[in-house]
């Protein structure tokens, strides 16, 4: 029996069907453009709930703003794009951020992916978007968790290769090991170094015997006290104390949570160790935790990523950096914090390049407008294939300055006062360092 | 030798938070056979009532807690009733998982409340003063008032247990729920009371929490898991093998971490399969108000 639809045999359907296809087609093609203008969809992933929150604590703030200044399209040679942020929270969860990324590309379609809040939400995120070949700029974790710990053989150095899409910019920990040695020299020490390297993937990278703080301390003539990896919320730690003391370490460094760090640090002074220089970073990021401290933490010294004092300004909006800090303290009432430049910097560098990109909806031209990317944002410069990162990691990575400095106990408020800057003397420092006893 | 005494105070000290913490753990599952997983996160909750009224609302911290205690047994009396109550019976599951709803619930409420900032309590010079108790052994005043704090509150539980008529009726409903109430127990009144007890309890593990380290709506369930590996190393239902679990779980961790601090949580969990191997049941099964 033949086939047939009603009174049309199936060729006539057929031929029917794909006149019909053309036809919208060509609607589609010319008459909307005159009426609206084409859209560009922006991805943000971001842990907005669970316990990296803080993280995203200024993405409402930073992203009102952006929405603000875009509100009137982007325009690019002669047509106009509006641009739409699609926000997605993570949930500080890895399997979320890959899920979330997923849903992002496969069902909102978005042309960029921008992601900026540790190890676990920007990785799954990068993956996801080399896997689809879609755009994705990341920051705030050190170059090498983002470009070496994606690799196919991380432990491999010779296996490994360059990304497609994914674009990462921040500090490494060449940097942050050059900071903290920087500020310990200013200070007369016995050069002993104790140190808080928990079992995790920060405390893993810090402690390696080949990439991390040993091989550089040795070089530099401290003596270190690595008692071995520990697991994330100890509850005592008098077996580190007890070493550190055998060693006689008037340096503490280390690379903690803030609820381990204050356990460590109460106990090392209900047990009398007095430290001259404690150094940590990750626990002491966010003014809240160091307000948590109460008087303890005063002049506890930190790598510094970005500060209101720092001498740049946004290249979208022209807010220099005290003024973005100070919007968003009159915002929401609280104290600024280091990563509300980042954020802002990520949507820079994203509208930088696709201003350049020549398409927007054009993936691999979009990927390739990034890894040109040269651009003075609010966090310093970012430039792709600079010299100051390894050759083998130049095409995906852009490095930002970092600097160290102490917190210090004003009235009952705690300012970052910067005491190094060695690696990027154009950050102006606010004082010297000081030792805690 | 000095240091191994040092090695068994701080121990012993870490085995009294998690005695704290398990308490009321141990007490609901005791009188009602209940295994409530959001304990961790009413105990954080119950940290921010006291932060609340005391840091922002500039009440002292023993006053704060003392509003926290009666508080906390109101809202535990409350959840009993309207909640925990529909879903008790001799399925072992639906209570599991309104507890786990809860503790989801609780940890969205404080992060859109209180943000996700990591907070503590303030004590001043409570928080680093110690106390020598040998030449060469100073011992945290915190941890030491934390100890103190679980012995006194286990010592208050055992006489509310064995010398009023209201811990008779919990010991009634714990053997014998049905015969109970053909006595006259009002069953559902003493397992509201009981959960009520239990929460307030958990205001003390609470506070020496928020004093001891930082808290942030999500820390928990992280905190929980030693409290649960005490009330089973003491034996279900019996509070001073509770106290027992604890330290064992303290002493075991501290001594792990002496010869290798990588060991440090792992000899706290291995101390508990080996008492599980050895004593299926715990250290004191049917010590305590219940001896089924």
């Amino acid at each position: 029996m033949k086939p047939t639809l009603g009174r049309f045999n199936r060729r006539q359907v057929l031929r029917g069907t794909a006149g019909a296809i053309a036809g919208l087609g060509a609607a589609s093609l010319f008459s909307p453009a005159v009426f609206a203008a084409k859209i560009i969809k922006i991805g943000y992933v971001s842990p907005k709930s669970g316990p990296l929150a803080a993280f995203a604590e200024a993405d409402d703030f930073i992203l009102g703003q952006f929405r603000t200044t875009t509100k009137n399209g982007l325009k690019l040679g002669s047509q106009t794009y509006q641009v739409e942020v699609i926000e997605k929270d993570s949930q500080s969860n890895p399997n979320r951020a890959a899920e979330v990324a997923k849903e992002l590309i496969t069902r909102d379609n978005v042309g960029l992916i921008l992601v900026g809040a540790t190890p676990e939400t920007n990785n799954p995120v990068a993956t996801q978007c080399e896997l689809e070949q879609i755009p994705c700029i990341s920051s705030v974790a050190p170059w090498q968790t983002n470009f070496i710990a994606r690799q196919a053989n991380p432990a491999d150095p010779k296996s490994w290769k360059p990304f497609e899409s994914t674009f990462h910019y921040f500090w490494g920990l060449e940097d942050v090991i050059g900071v903290f040695t920087g500020m310990w020299s200013q200070v007369a020490s016995n050069k002993s170094v104790g140190a808080l390297f928990p079992n995790d993937g920060d405390g893993n990278a810090w402690g390696d015997k080949v990439v991390g703080f040993p091989p550089v301390l040795s070089e530099k003539g401290y003596k270190l006290t690595d008692t071995g990896r520990f697991q994330n919320l100890t509850d005592d730690f008098s077996a580190q104390i007890a070493a550190f003391r055998s060693t006689d370490a008037e340096i503490v460094t280390g690379v903690v949570i803030p609820p381990d760090f204050t356990t460590f640090w109460n106990q090392a002074q209900q047990k009398g160790y007095k430290p001259k220089l404690v150094s940590v970073a990750k626990a002491l990021l966010f003014p809240t935790t160091v307000q948590a401290l109460g008087k303890n933490g005063h002049n506890i010294s930190t790598e510094v990523w970005w500060t209101p004092s720092h001498p740049y300004k946004s290249s979208l909006t022209g807010i220099s950096a005290a003024d973005l800090a100070k919007g968003y303290e009159q915002a929401s009432g609280k104290q600024w914090t280091q990563p509300i430049g980042f954020v802002h910097s990520l949507f820079e560098v994203a509208i930088d390049a696709l201003k350049r990109s020549g398409d927007p909806a054009d993936g691999a031209a979009v990927a390739k407008a990034i890894g040109a990317t040269k651009l003075d944002t609010i966090v310093g410069p970012i430039a792709f294939g600079s010299n100051k990162v390894p050759p083998f990691a130049a095409r995906n990575i852009a490095k930002t300055p970092l600097v160290g400095g102490q917190w210090r106990l004003n009235g009952d408020r705690y300012e970052m006062v910067i005491t190094e800057n060695g690696q990027a003397p154009q950050i102006p420092l606010g004082g010297q360092m000081q030792a805690l006893s | 030798m000095m240091d191994w005494l040092d090695v068994a105070t701080q121990g012993i000290l870490l085995g009294g938070v998690y005695a704290l913490f398990a308490l009321g753990l141990s007490l609901v599952f005791g009188i009602m056979r209940l295994v409530n997983l959001a304990h961790g996160d009413l105990i954080v909750l119950a940290a921010y009532f006291v932060l609340f009224t005391s840091s922002m609302a500039g009440l002292p911290l023993g006053v704060a807690t003392a509003l926290a205690i009666a508080a906390m047994f109101v809202l535990g009396y409350l959840l009993q009733r309207f909640v925990l109550e529909r879903v008790l019976g001799d399925e072992i599951m639906p209570p599991l998982l309104v507890t786990f709803g809860l503790s989801v619930i609780v940890q969205n409420a404080l992060l859109l409340t209180f943000g996700a900032d990591s907070r503590r309590l303030q004590a001043g010079a409570f928080e680093t003063g110690s106390v020598s108790l040998a030449p060469a052994l100073k011992v945290g005043l915190a941890p030491l008032t934390t100890l103190v704090a679980a012995v006194i509150v286990i010592a208050l539980l055992q006489l509310l247990f064995y010398k009023t008529s209201i811990g008779r009726a919990f010991r009634a409903t714990a053997d014998n729920p049905e015969i109970a109430q053909l006595m006259g127990i009002n069953q559902r009144r003493i397992f509201a009371i009981a959960v009520g007890i239990s929460l307030a309890v958990s205001v003390v593990a609470a506070v020496s929490l928020g004093v001891r380290a930082n808290f942030d709506p999500s820390i928990g369930p992280a905190r929980l898991l030693y409290a649960f590996e005490a009330v089973i190393i003491g034996g279900l239902g019996s509070l001073w093998g509770t106290l027992a679990g604890g330290m064992v779980v303290g002493i075991a961790q501290t001594i792990g971490a002496r010869i290798n601090p990588e060991w440090q949580i792992l000899a706290g969990h291995l101390a508990f399969l080996a008492v599980l191997m050895i004593k299926p049941r715990g250290l004191f099964p049917g010590a305590g108000h219940d001896a089924r």
